[in-house]
């Protein structure tokens, strides 16, 4: 893959259910470079699941087109080229986490001990040692998602896919995977398309933020984040951090997020928080 | 680890020495008539009087029952495999198994006889059959097609054929609740072989013993042959049972944590 090719190219996309014929998203077009950290925001039911979605080729755009690592988005996932994180972390209850993390490679036809070794290679790089043989349900939400991580990054894919990830755990554990999360990505220097719902964590994990407005969801914006790499716990607290967060918050006011609702207010409690 | 299992076991252990003790006591102290309800200490001397007969019949009737079991609950796995597999037919088809799962299948047990022979085990294999099939397809079927969507959606990310979704995700995912099915149909099939012998039905076989002997008040025979058809029914149940349990430890142990 040369340097500048683009790992994520969408022009035009706009997408309309065809049940209720809600419409999503309008006419998005984005570029996403190869080792970008690019982070989505916006309101609750903005589309920004359904844009990852669409990269992803799990929900097919009314219009427009996408290209990932330079193929058509359907020949992209029938390539593999990335690997997927949902919200909540998806495991299968009756595998253990080392068969959770080597699913992914079974299905690659990789041979059994090809698969153990990566998978201790995983195991080590989401430090996860020692949890091998447990079962999902034995696990914390946080380490439920290091496997789920694992698992996405098992097969080495260029492009990670991640939709809120960290959304349902507690503060502090998601500032923690958000730390850990940053690790992986300068060890295994690939690309992510990250959506959440936090300025602050937006502001922090992401080298570029993309703001968007209401439903139906269109790009406001994107903002540069020129924080030194590597983040670190002190990056929340430098000036240039809160002047980030303030720009990103103003782009959403002026995309038409309502601050006031009530959805939303918790989220920004939760965001000035993290500050 | 055994110190606890007998603690847990001791109240159930204790409430059977109870259960057996008022039997033979109530029976003796009321003086109530053998053919009525006879001792448990007669019943089981009725037994060993002449194991043979009892041993010989319990074995036919279980390889009715089993026979039954077998094949229906193949079909009925088969079944919900296929309707799982194209929706459409599944939706099609559901209304009617729901309806035919109300329908009292025992009562077609007369014409089964009638089918395929009163005196041969096929007619109660066919009974216990049907009767198995309805419970077992109606849960594998839910749990085929009850798997989170972000589940199917993970492996279509990874470009899992229908197969591989079936194979990795649909099956083990119904796996509980086919074994759910499968011991209710246990019990279905020994209700089977046995209702189905009582309408003409296999020579010594459990059910024709039962209605025989109770034709001829020899009720203490009836009742051991009663007896033999329920520690072959919870055999074939703890089978069952146990078979859940090697083939999926990971589910057993995930309810266990619930419970606590």
């Amino acid at each position: 893959m040369s340097e500048n090719q683009i790992v994520v190219s969408l022009s035009g996309v706009s997408k309309r259910f065809a049940t209720g014929g809600l419409e999503a998203l309008r006419a998005i077009d984005l570029e996403v470079r190869p080792g970008e950290f690019i982070s989505l925001i916006g309101p609750s039911g903005c589309g920004k699941s359904t844009l990852l979605r669409v990269v992803g080729d799990l929900v097919q755009p009314t219009e427009g087109r996408v290209v990932v690592n330079g193929k058509p988005a359907h020949q992209a996932r029938l390539d593999r080229d990335y690997g997927m994180v949902f919200q909540d972390a998806v495991l299968y209850d009756w595998r253990t986490v080392a068969k959770n993390i080597s699913l992914p490679l079974e299905l690659l036809g990789w041979d059994r001990p090809r698969r153990a070794e990566r998978v201790r290679e995983l195991i080590e790089l989401v430090e996860l040692g020692g949890f091998e043989e447990h079962h999902p349900w034995e696990l914390s939400g946080g380490m439920q998602q290091r496997v789920a991580i694992a698992r996405a990054l098992s097969f080495r894919p260029p492009l990670l896919l991640m939709d809120e990830p960290f959304g349902a755990l507690d503060e502090m554990t998601r500032e923690r995977m958000n730390m850990e999360l940053l690790r992986i990505w300068q060890q295994s220097g690939g690309t992510i398309l990250f959506v959440t719902h936090s300025i602050a964590e937006a502001v922090f994990l992401s080298t570029r933020v993309v703001v968007m407005s209401p439903r139906p969801g269109q790009i406001v914006g994107v903002v540069e984040i020129d924080l030194p790499q590597p983040r670190t716990a002190d990056t929340r607290e430098y000036p240039r951090f809160f002047e980030l967060v303030t720009e990103v918050r103003e782009l959403l006011r002026r995309g038409g997020t309502d601050f006031d609702a009530p959805v939303i207010e918790e989220e920004l409690i939760a965001a000035e928080e993290g500050l | 680890m055994t110190k606890r299992h007998v603690a847990e076991w001791a109240p159930a252990i204790l409430v059977f020495a109870l259960g057996i003790a008022a039997w033979e006591g109530l029976v003796r102290g009321l003086e109530i008539e053998e053919f009525l309800l006879p001792p448990l200490s007669v019943i089981l001397e009725t037994f060993w009087e002449d194991p043979d007969t009892f041993v010989t019949a319990g074995r036919i009737t279980l390889i009715e029952a089993v026979g039954g079991f077998v094949i229906g609950c193949a079909a009925a796995i088969l079944a919900a495999l296929a309707l799982a597999r194209w929706r459409p037919l599944g939706e099609a088809l559901m209304p009617y198994a729901i309806a035919a799962n109300a329908v009292p299948i025992i009562a077609f047990a007369p014409i089964t006889n009638n089918w395929f022979g009163a005196i041969d085990k096929e007619s109660k294999m066919a009974i216990a059959a049907v009767l198995c099939f309805f419970p077992v397809f109606v849960n594998t079927l839910r749990g085929l097609t009850s798997v989170r969507p972000a589940q199917i959606e993970l492996m279509r990310s990874y470009a899992a054929s229908e197969v591989e979704v079936f194979r990795r995700v649909r099956i083990p995912n119904a796996l509980p609740y086919v074994f759910t099915g499968l011991k209710v149909a246990t019990v279905l099939a020994m209700i089977g072989a046995i209702v189905g012998d009582y309408f003409g039905g296999s020579p010594n076989s459990l059910g024709t013993l039962i209605r025989r002997s109770a034709g001829i008040f020899a009720f203490e025979t009836a009742w051991a042959a009663i007896l033999v058809a329920s520690v072959l029914g919870i055999a074939f149940y703890a089978a069952v049972a146990l078979a859940e349990r090697l083939s999926m430890g990971w589910h057993a142990s995930a309810r266990a944590r619930q419970v606590e």
